[in-house]
């Protein structure tokens, strides 16, 4: 439900980086963190928590609330509001509790 | 010596605090290392400000005196600044701090410590405040900084607090179409505002917030005042606040929900170290107990800025220079006398930017209710626990939000208390008929912030990384 | 109230942790009005810190004793939980799969061995079932081990469970039965007579005929004044406790556990560092995450949202304390550091003992006396 303005950003100096929410495009200006890319790419959700599997968005974008943690390029549970993106960057909603990623030895 | 890893004044956030106190004791020739977990300086109230030079929505003092200081804070020698690196433990005692960045931890050494981590906004439970759509207005205003973005549709903005009116008028000048503002402050709080004075010395901060507020006017903001039980209802998002107002329910559709009910010192750090800690009933937030320099109850810990009690980045930077200075009569760099003359422009400084903050406390005073959520209230945003679930441990003998930690695994997130610590307390203080005092405070343990056990395997203090100027 | 202004009861319980609930809440089921005397929010708190394992295996060598009230407990706990459940609706998450306890060398492995051995030696007709597991077969029942990992033990009275939830459930279900839970309760005084116990409470005072004290390390101050002795020592354990993630960890293992809710524990650690709760220290937490990492190398992914540092209760020997005063009768104290492990036996075994006015003959080698025959040796 948000909108970058054109009007004012790209202001000179100003960059736009792709980077992918839920694999959909999304042009954001550099230094922008990858919240603000998912806020952006208009997604329903960030998440659904472990405990009930409620859908959330990001709160407060100052690190405070984790509300925000998303998968971001393949390591879940970042906090994605302390994440600047980059380009090609992948940011995967997640669903419920994280999974850790095993790859048996054997 | 400063080498990075071995200073003599550690300072932790590279806000306006921390920027003004790394300049003032680099000049007084002290090394310096600065930690700061966001990418660039600025702190909250100025964050981005290098990125965001030239955005006509944010003309004015954010730019202006935001990017004056960064600049500064970069051009300054003797500062290592180390963006990205998190504080997760401190021993101060030993003038340890343990880091982590870059995938890696690592411990730096300084002989004194200065806390400069700011403020947070006082998080507002409201029933629905966990739906999409429902963000805090500082959230907001940094989408605006960062991003250039801002919400569509209807937006509305509730709760009480300056920056309400400074959020709205960035957003009507941005081109938000559909603002209403519903302000929850209580009737009266104005007749009781005036009379703590301080308006006169605090003139042009006044002028400032009338300035805002006429702006907000002519741009047709709608305002709604006395507003109650505020609650946030929608399917998987946001669709409707309801309210009461003058006896009776009101509802509006609403796309973004943005509340703010003023900001409160990040007490995470200071009370995880132990330090002595005092109630502000006015402002119903806890804050580290200091001297006119900032030094806390430990020797080595000083706290500057919002941390140590809201004041503004103007009071924010006067008090991170004062504890610079302070820590070089502590460190034996200047004598009392050459301290006391050192600080005087400071010190006026804080004064002139502290003389509206009584007028202002008393004008945005939190609701009582605030700490006091209706039952069916999310509390504990990350283990989902309502008020009603604390209510009930409270009745069942939980003496303290550390009991109810135990009891319900509020606080157990990865926010670890930071969002609902506060309002345990003041559910169970209202259960059990006690003062906050007597209930006290969650203790936060470190990890001060979540990092990964590999991270803390890795101890890898070439990983880190320093900028020099 | 009695006419001396004391409120009367059957038995007084000092202490409010695990070892003190379970009591209290085993002597409640006895039929005894008991109240439950505990500290404010603040306090040591050795059972918020408990890394939560039922473990029986390695517990008491050279001590049958032990290793007999040890399993007696495990065997215990499935119906405690049973009637925590029924009676609260609070589950406490108890399993027991069996445990492992990893070796990281085949010397190790060696040694372990022996050690096993020499426990199944001891248990004499009580039996004690255990296999060393070969690190082929370990891959199958635990996902993503670390190369260095070159086998575990087992046996198959291992378990884990909630300490918290176990808590929570016992202060709840004591309640729930008419018990009375006293928090912010400090003991300032305790007058003590055969049969006959008056503890005051600042200005407050109860009064009963039989007194458990179950206040951990403030056991060693308390048990002077009922003529016991309670010789312990704090020893220092820390605990790194990860995001919730999605179950994978089947069974517990020595340093690392999956809790109910996805936590995974790790642990564990042992210090000597005084009273001092609030001290955490990076190289130990480091340790423990290396320990973690070498085991499971995929833990090193996941964030550690919360660590503690509490105390273990130590009695010199490291093996519990149960004894009963001789000069004021009616006075028990209890010790452990295994707060979740015994309270399978607190609940079940110990509290109908101190209802019943005696520790039974097969207890009298918990007492704290064995100290005194150490120091006259």
């Amino acid at each position: 439900m948000f909108r970058r303005r054109p009007e004012a950003r790209p202001a000179p100096g100003d960059r736009l980086v792709e980077v992918f929410v839920a694999g959909r495009p999304v042009r954001v200006p550099e230094g922008a963190s990858a919240a603000a890319a998912v806020l952006l790419s208009g997604a329903p959700a960030i998440r659904t928590t472990p405990v009930g599997g409620a859908p959330r968005l990001p709160y407060c974008m100052i690190g405070i609330c984790f509300d925000c943690l998303a998968e971001i390029d393949g390591v879940a549970n970042r906090q994605s509001c302390l994440v600047p993106v980059a380009p090609g960057m992948r940011i995967e909603p997640q669903t419920g509790a994280r999974a850790a990623r095993i790859e048996d030895a054997a | 010596m400063s080498d990075g890893m071995n200073s003599d004044l550690a300072i932790v956030g590279a806000g306006p605090a921390g920027m003004a106190a790394a300049i003032e004791a680099a000049s007084l020739g002290l090394s310096v290392t600065v930690l700061d977990e966001q990418p660039a300086p600025g702190g909250q109230v100025f964050r981005a400000v290098e990125a965001a030079a030239g955005d006509p929505a944010l003309a004015g003092e954010f730019l202006d005196a935001g990017g004056a200081l960064a600049g500064a804070f970069r051009a300054t020698k003797g500062i290592a600044y180390r963006p990205r690196s998190t504080l997760w433990h401190l021993d101060p005692d030993a003038g340890v701090l343990s880091v982590t960045a870059a995938g890696a931890t690592a411990e730096i050494a300084a002989r004194r410590v200065l806390l400069a981590t700011g403020a947070q906004e006082r998080p507002v439970p409201i029933p629905g405040w966990t739906l999409p759509g429902v963000m805090s207005a500082g959230a907001a205003q940094i989408l605006l900084k960062t991003a250039g973005a801002v919400p569509g549709g209807s937006v509305v903005i509730a709760g009480q607090g300056p920056l309400c009116w400074l959020l709205a008028v960035q957003l009507l000048r941005a081109g938000v179409e559909r603002l209403t503002l519903l302000e929850t402050g209580a009737g009266g709080a104005l007749r009781d505002a005036l009379r703590a004075g301080g308006l006169w010395t605090g003139r042009k901060l006044l002028a400032k917030g009338v300035a805002l507020m006429r702006e907000t006017r002519a741009r047709g903001l709608t305002v709604v005042r006395n507003v109650r039980d505020l609650r946030a209802e929608g399917d998987g998002r946001v669709s409707t606040v309801r309210w009461h107002q003058g006896g009776r329910d009101h509802a509006l559709a609403c796309d973004t929900l943005l509340l703010h009910e003023g900001v409160i010192p990040s007490t995470h750090i200071t009370r995880a170290l132990g330090l002595d800690h005092d109630w502000d009933d006015r402002q119903l937030c806890w804050r580290p107990r200091l001297d006119e320099w900032g030094a806390t109850s430990h020797p080595n810990v000083a706290v500057a800025g919002d941390g140590g009690g809201i004041g503004g980045w103007e009071a924010a930077a006067a008090s991170g220079r004062l504890a610079a200075i302070d820590a070089a009569r502590r460190l034996g760099r200047l004598d009392a006398a050459a301290r006391a003359a050192r600080a005087a422009e400071a010190r006026k400084a804080q004064r002139a930017a502290l003389a509206l903050r009584p007028f202002l406390d008393r004008l945005y005073r939190p609701a009582p209710g605030i700490l006091t959520p209706a039952d069916d209230t999310i509390v504990c945003r990350c283990e989902e626990i309502t008020a009603g679930h604390i209510r009930g441990a409270a009745r069942r003998g939980a003496a303290g939000p550390n009991q109810v930690k135990a009891y319900l695994r509020a606080g157990m997130g990865p926010c670890q208390g930071r969002m609902c610590g506060t309002v345990v307390a003041g559910l169970i203080a209202e259960t059990r008929g006690a003062t906050m005092e007597q209930v006290g405070a969650l203790r936060p343990r470190a990890p001060f912030k979540p990092m990964t056990v590999g991270e803390l395997a890795n101890e890898r203090p070439e990983a880190m990384p320093e900028l020099t100027a | 109230m009695t006419a001396s202004g004391h409120a009367m009861h059957d038995a007084i319980v000092i202490g409010g942790g695990l070892v003190g609930a379970a009591i209290a809440y085993g002597l409640q089921r006895q039929g005894l009005s008991t109240v439950m005397l505990d500290e404010g929010d603040v306090a040591h708190r050795a059972s918020r810190g408990n890394f939560g394992l039922v473990w029986v295996q390695s517990k008491g060598l050279g001590a049958p004793h032990y290793q007999h009230w040890t399993h007696a407990s495990a065997r215990a706990w499935p119906e405690l939980a049973a009637n925590l459940q029924a009676e609260t609706g609070i589950g406490v998450g108890l399993h027991q799969p069996g445990g492992l306890h990893f070796c990281f060398s085949d010397e190790e492995m060696a040694q372990r061995d022996a050690l096993m051995g020499q426990l199944r030696r001891e248990a004499g007709n009580a039996g004690y079932a255990y296999r060393m597991i070969p690190v082929a077969e370990l891959r199958d029942m635990v996902p993503g081990l670390g190369p260095q990992v070159v086998g575990a033990s087992w046996t198959p009275y291992d378990g884990h469970a909630s300490p918290l939830h176990l808590l929570r459930a016992l202060h709840a279900a004591f309640q729930d039965q008419a018990g009375l839970y006293r928090p912010n309760a400090r003991v300032t005084a305790i007058q003590a007579a055969p049969r006959d116990f008056t503890v005051a409470i600042g200005s407050e005072t109860v009064r009963a005929p039989r007194l458990v004290l179950a206040s951990g390390l403030g056991n060693a101050e308390l048990a002077p004044l009922v003529g016991l002795s309670a010789p312990l020592r704090p020893e220092r354990g820390q605990i790194l406790v990860t995001e919730r993630t999605r179950q994978v960890l089947a069974l517990p293992t020595h340093v690392v556990r999956q809790t109910e809710e996805g936590s995974l524990l790790l642990g564990d650690s042992k210090e000597d560092m005084g009273f001092d709760t609030l001290t955490q220290t990076p190289a130990i937490m480091r340790a423990i995450a290396r320990k973690a990492v070498q085991t499971f190398p995929w833990i090193a992914e996941l964030n550690i949202v919360r660590a503690w540092a509490a105390l273990r209760v130590m009695s010199p020997d490291g093996k519990p304390i149960y004894d009963e005063s001789e000069r004021y009768p009616g006075a028990t104290i209890a010790n452990c550091h295994s707060g979740v492990t015994l309270a399978g036996a607190h609940a079940s075994l110990l509290a109908p003992m101190i209802a019943a006015g005696a520790l039974a003959p097969e207890m009298s080698p918990f007492s704290a006396r064995r100290f005194d025959v150490q120091k006259a040796a």
